[in-house]
């Protein structure tokens, strides 16, 4: 078959068993904005890291939005922290401290 | 004078000597406690300082700031009256009233009690005429003392007096600590007094030893005597037994605080014997409050400074940390401590122990070809002979001029970047725009999240890309990449410069003429580039040449905050909102046509407010530049 670039998405399945939810709830009580986000895309767009590698603000909010944190653990490191997300960020949502905070939390997880 | 007791004792001398024996054992505790927990380089400095001729220093400085708090009174000369009234009163009576055993009781220098007391065991004979003096300054300096203690009783009510809008609230500690000072002096006072008809006294003591003679001609006074001696006694053990728990432990850890800062003694990555100095020298005098825009704008005021420090030392950790991120870091209250505790440092690595990053190896992706590429597209730009330079900058890569680091707050506010290149092609300066394409981060922020193991894989590469450009000028458009280029970097041969810096240079060498117009501007100064790189007359420079600079309250070091600090992770948006606006209304008073600044965060914090048009230096001046100077 012809190789056009793209392909039919699998269908993604959330194992709820699995997904640990919990993250969610521990960032939102550090940092209450971590609810505000609406998975815009700016921080991603303006991100310095994302020029360099896979990492997405975005998609990692979301995954963590699923419960599924392996994908975050394995991305979220790369951030450099530098804030330009936070302030084009349009809800005013602290980036920065979300991937601080992220990082901790799954630090005391073990999840690596 | 001769003594009136042959035993030269009073039971009353107890409670005074548990405290003095106390005192001395804690501060030779806590001293060897410090000494232990520095590094050995450092104790080395310590010992060293000892004897160099720098110690004159130190003592002078330990006079200066410990004794006559020299800079409380440039801040406030009622509250500098205070603070030095009860501290070289109280000094000067220690010291005069040792010179008076000298004189009169030699052999009594051994017992500690016996200056303190003194006008009990003594009595007056008809050679005190030598001893009037003496009795002079005890008076005087015992004054001195009694108006200081006034004043901080009427400071607790009305504390506006003394240029303080706010101060701290007294721990219970604290607050034996203090109403024991507070009667040690009147108490003294009385007891002195009361004795005056045996031992003499001056103009004070004398003088109310005679009202209280007149008053009890019909009773037996010397029944009081004892009993007002105890008392004095009784408060300056509280006094002392308070003190290694109360704000007091200032007095004895401010001498030690100087004496290792002149040594050079700085507090590095970790907060060691030094930072605990500090810590113990804060007196939670409260003047950072004031200063505190979390405090005064955001109402934030129990995560200021003083509630940090005073966490850190009962070594509530968590709370600290709760300060230090939310901390600004705009380096206000540094600036205003009478103490010099560099709280900034404390709080980095209160960040940094606890934000631990166990990730090794996080920017591996930063190597290989992706910054380099970047690096390597040079636009060497000159517009009379462009081609001969692209051709030149092609075949043997020839070195520019200037490499410019927009940073990442720049890429954000790109009329910043834009006016820079416009600038850099009119002085037709060659240069490499280094992260053109979006480079990586300084490691500023990263330093500032605590994480220097992060900050330091950023750093190296972010060398190895700005060597490698072979410029000899770097210029970079943001403050928080200024301050670390400038004191992290190792870039041998390469001069780093703020683009306000540079673009003084441009114009006193003549390479760009800008034109003045009548804009009424005010000038922010930049927490990065003002307080922590001290970069505060260039930019002024620049802009008297392009409008009419007006100066505000709050220019040079009193400068305010934006709120857009990179290191204030833990504050909320709609707080950092709530301090731009009140930094903007502060600042600007209405008949200002535009604020100007040099900081992309500012310029974006400060134009969310939508107040007043903010501009860049590099902005204002490429708009009126002249036509480029023709070769």
């Amino acid at each position: 078959m012809k190789d056009f670039g793209f392909g039919i998405k699998q269908s993604g399945v959330m194992d709820l068993d699995k997904a640990d939810f919990t993250l969610l709830h521990e960032i939102a009580e550090a940092e209450p904005s971590a609810r505000h986000c609406i998975s815009c895309g700016t921080c991603t767009a303006t991100c310095s890291a994302g020029k360099y590698t896979g990492f997405n603000l975005r998609r990692l909010q979301l995954l963590i939005r699923r419960g599924e944190l392996q994908e975050v653990a394995s991305r979220i490191s790369e951030c450099m922290l530098c804030g330009k997300c936070q302030w084009a960020c349009p809800k005013g949502v602290n980036t920065r401290h979300i991937v601080m905070l992220i990082n901790q939390k799954l630090h005391a997880r073990k999840i690596s | 004078m001769r003594e009136r007791f042959l035993e030269a004792y009073d039971p009353f001398v107890i409670p005074y000597m548990i405290g003095f024996w106390f005192v001395i054992a804690y501060l030779i505790l806590s001293c060897a406690v410090v000494i232990k927990h520095l590094p050995l380089s450092d104790k080395k400095k310590m010992l060293k300082h000892l004897f160099s001729y720098k110690i004159f220093i130190t003592i002078k400085d330990i006079f200066a700031d410990c004794l006559l708090h020299v800079k409380i009174w440039k801040k406030n000369k009622l509250l500098g009256y205070m603070h030095m009234s009860i501290a070289f009163g109280w000094f000067m009576l220690i010291l005069v009233g040792h010179i008076e055993i000298f004189f009169y009781a030699p052999h009594r220098v051994n017992l500690p009690y016996y200056p303190i007391f003194f006008r009990y065991f003594m009595m007056e004979t008809e050679s005190t005429m030598r001893g009037s003096l003496f009795f002079f300054l005890m008076d005087f300096f015992l004054l001195m003392v009694l108006s200081g203690i006034t004043l901080a009783g009427i400071k607790r009510v009305r504390r506006r007096m003394f240029g303080m809008r706010r101060t701290t609230r007294l721990q219970w500690t604290d607050q034996v600590g203090t109403y024991a000072l507070w009667c040690i002096f009147p108490l003294r006072f009385l007891a002195e007094s009361f004795t005056s008809h045996i031992s003499g006294g001056s103009f004070l003591t004398r003088g109310c030893g005679m009202i209280f003679e007149w008053f009890t001609q019909f009773v037996n006074n010397e029944a009081l005597i004892r009993p007002i001696w105890w008392a004095y006694s009784l408060s300056l053990m509280v006094f002392f037994l308070a003190l290694p728990w109360s704000r007091f432990t200032h007095i004895l850890a401010e001498a030690l605080l100087i004496y290792m800062r002149n040594a050079g003694i700085r507090t590095s990555c970790k907060n060691n014997g030094y930072a605990s100095v500090e810590i113990y020298s804060c007196s939670r005098c409260g003047l950072c409050l004031d200063a505190c825009q979390m405090a005064s704008a955001a109402s934030l005021r129990s995560l200021a400074t003083v509630a940090f420090n005073y966490q850190l030392r009962l070594g509530k950790k968590r709370k600290a940390l709760k300060s230090a991120s939310t901390c600004l870091m705009c380096n206000r209250c540094v600036q205003v401590c009478p103490v010099g505790v560099d709280s900034v440092q404390l709080k980095l690595n209160v960040k940094g122990e606890q934000v631990g990053y166990h990730y090794p190896k996080r920017y591996d992706y930063v190597d290989g070809a992706a910054v380099m590429s970047v690096a390597s597209t040079v636009s060497a730009a000159s517009t009379t002979n462009a081609s001969t330079n692209l051709a030149a900058g092609a075949a043997e890569k020839s070195s520019p001029e200037v490499v410019y680091f927009a940073g990442c707050m720049s890429h954000l506010t790109p009329k910043i970047e834009r006016a820079m290149l416009k600038i850099f092609e009119a002085a037709e300066v060659g240069y490499t725009f280094l992260d053109q394409d979006g480079g990586i981060c300084c490691g500023r922020p990263m330093m500032l999240s605590g994480d220097r193991a992060g900050a330091e894989q950023l750093v190296n590469k972010n060398t190895e890309a700005l060597l490698s450009t072979g410029a000899s000028i770097l210029v970079c458009s943001c403050p928080i990449c200024y301050k670390i280029f400038k004191d992290t970097y190792q870039l041998e041969g390469m001069r780093v410069l703020h683009h306000s810096e540079y673009l003084l240079e441009l114009l006193e060498e003549g390479r760009i003429t800008v034109s003045k117009r009548a804009t009424v501007g005010v000038y922010h100064d930049p927490c990065e580039l003002g307080r922590k790189a001290g970069v505060y007359q260039a930019p002024r420079d620049v802009l008297y040449r392009v409008m009419n600079l007006k100066s505000t309250p709050y220019d040079g070091k009193n400068a305010l905050c934006c709120g857009h600090s990179i290191a204030a992770e833990g504050m909320s948006e709609q707080k950092r909102r709530i301090i731009a606006k009140d930094a903007l209304q502060k600042m600007a008073p209405k008949a200002v046509d535009v604020v100007v600044t040099a900081c992309p965060s500012c310029k974006k914090a400060f134009a969310e407010i939508d107040l007043l048009p903010i501009r860049d230096i590099a902005e204002v001046v490429s708009e009126q530049l002249v036509s480029p100077r023709k070769k």
